[in-house]
């Protein structure tokens, strides 16, 4: 196993180099649904980077147990258990939020990012490595959806979680919130990660 | 077949998990079920003087710094050897005029169970209103049934008819109109709406202050204030 990346490789590879949204194109039907707004976004986030980590901390620790044929079992089955415990914490503590966010919280039991990260890491690696992958892959999630919620919701209604950022002249951009807006967001903001990325190879030549 | 080829062997590991977590979230439930239970509550109470009195009037009555006086029952309904229970919630004006009931009704939808209020007049004769507590239905099609609009349409619709789901904008008396793409969703709370009519509507006797009122029930606030008015 000596060519795995190490924790803090693994870490660092999350955030940017290999960004859930923006590289890997994972976990898209949250990131187009809940970004509507930065509040539920950073939920959405927060939810997400709980059981990311859990799922691979779990899954690194049994990982020698696991049978191959029975692998995608062991994964939804533990990934299902700590999207119902967000999902309950949620209802139980941010009862108007989790109404917000409807079923998109159940729906993170199917989000492939998770999958792809107890296939990828968690599975192969130690559960040290496996808390560093989910941190650092949660954090660019969050970043992500932050990005696109930041855009959306200052153009959509000319605030940013609830406080006036533009001049009340400012004609709302209602589309921004609604799911077209959010498509657009998107794929502006992929082309313009994929042009940066672009640039600075040809610097690097 | 040796044990070791046998499927069940094979998947000792799913089984164990599936045991304690199964274990794990119960004791979840346990804990955070009751909580759960009364932010709903809550949320209902708070939306009663809406479902009963509508918008402009419950504004009207929250701006007078006055609060309806809630009590809550439980409804019993024997129906083909079943029996199903329905909480109502009865209204009262500050003066003790009856002004309504709410009744929680829940059914399946088409991706969950749909659980929803129901706004009645004193007489149980017409809907005032109808809010959606809690709903898993496909967003963006089935989750319309959250929308004003569509739940408008169930204001002032009797409830000595039945209620029909119709496609297209034609939507006449006694029926409503489906949402384009969630038949299935529209159908289920209207399906809600009619069986809890024919169930409890009949059962909804008018009393004009809350002490006539001999069921027991759960208090809302400021119970002394109201003994005094009425």
């Amino acid at each position: 196993m000596a060519d795995q990346p190490t924790a803090i490789e693994r870490f660092i590879q999350g955030i940017l180099p290999e960004n859930p949204v923006y590289r890997q194109l994972l976990g898209l039907c949250p990131t187009l649904a809940v970004t509507n707004g930065m509040k539920p976004a950073l939920t959405m986030a927060v939810s997400v980077a709980f059981v990311l980590v859990c799922a691979n901390v779990v899954i690194s620790l049994i990982r020698n147990l696991l049978k191959p044929h029975l692998r995608i079992v062991v994964f939804t089955l533990t990934i299902a258990t700590f999207v119902t415990v967000a999902d309950r914490v949620l209802a139980a503590y941010l009862f108007q939020m989790s109404k917000t966010l409807g079923p998109y919280i159940p729906l993170i039991i199917v989000n492939c990012l998770i999958i792809c990260r107890c296939e990828v890491c968690a599975s192969k690696q130690n559960p040290f490595t496996a808390a560093a992958d989910g941190l650092g892959q949660a954090l660019g999630f969050g970043l992500a959806l932050a990005s696109i919620a930041a855009v959306r919701e200052i153009l959509g209604t000319g605030m940013l979680m609830g406080f006036r950022v533009l001049p009340a002249l400012w004609p709302d951009w209602v589309i921004m919130v609604l799911p077209p807006g959010a498509f657009i967001t998107l794929g502006l903001l992929l082309g313009l990660v994929n042009y940066i990325d672009f640039k600075r190879e040809e610097a690097r030549k | 077949m040796s044990l070791k080829n046998s499927n069940l062997a094979q998947a000792w590991l799913v089984l164990l998990l599936a045991t304690l977590f199964g274990t794990a979230l119960a004791g979840i439930q346990v804990k955070l079920g009751p909580v759960i239970e009364a932010n709903k509550i809550k949320e209902t109470m708070a939306k009663i003087p809406v479902l009963v009195l509508g918008d402009d009037l419950a504004a009207e009555l929250a701006a007078d710094n006055q609060s309806l006086t809630i009590k809550s029952r439980v409804v019993e309904v024997n129906k083909n050897g079943t029996t199903k229970f329905y909480t109502v919630y009865d209204a009262w004006l500050p003066e003790g005029k009856m002004v309504g009931h709410v009744v929680k009704a829940d059914g399946q939808g088409y991706a969950d169970k749909i659980e929803l209020l129901v706004g009645l007049d004193a007489q149980g004769k017409s809907i005032t209103g109808l809010f959606v507590l809690d709903q898993k239905e496909t967003p963006g099609l089935g989750a319309k049934i959250l929308e004003d609009a569509w739940r408008g349409q169930f204001k002032e619709k009797s409830t000595e008819k039945h209620l029909s789901v119709v496609k297209g904008s034609g939507a006449k008396e006694d029926e409503i109109d489906a949402i384009s793409g969630a038949t299935i969703s529209s159908k289920s709370v209207t399906g809600i709406v009619n069986t809890t009519l024919a169930n409890v509507a009949s059962q909804l006797q008018v009393t004009d202050s809350p002490e006539n009122n001999k069921t027991p029930a759960v208090q809302n606030k400021e119970p002394g204030k109201n003994k005094e008015r009425s």
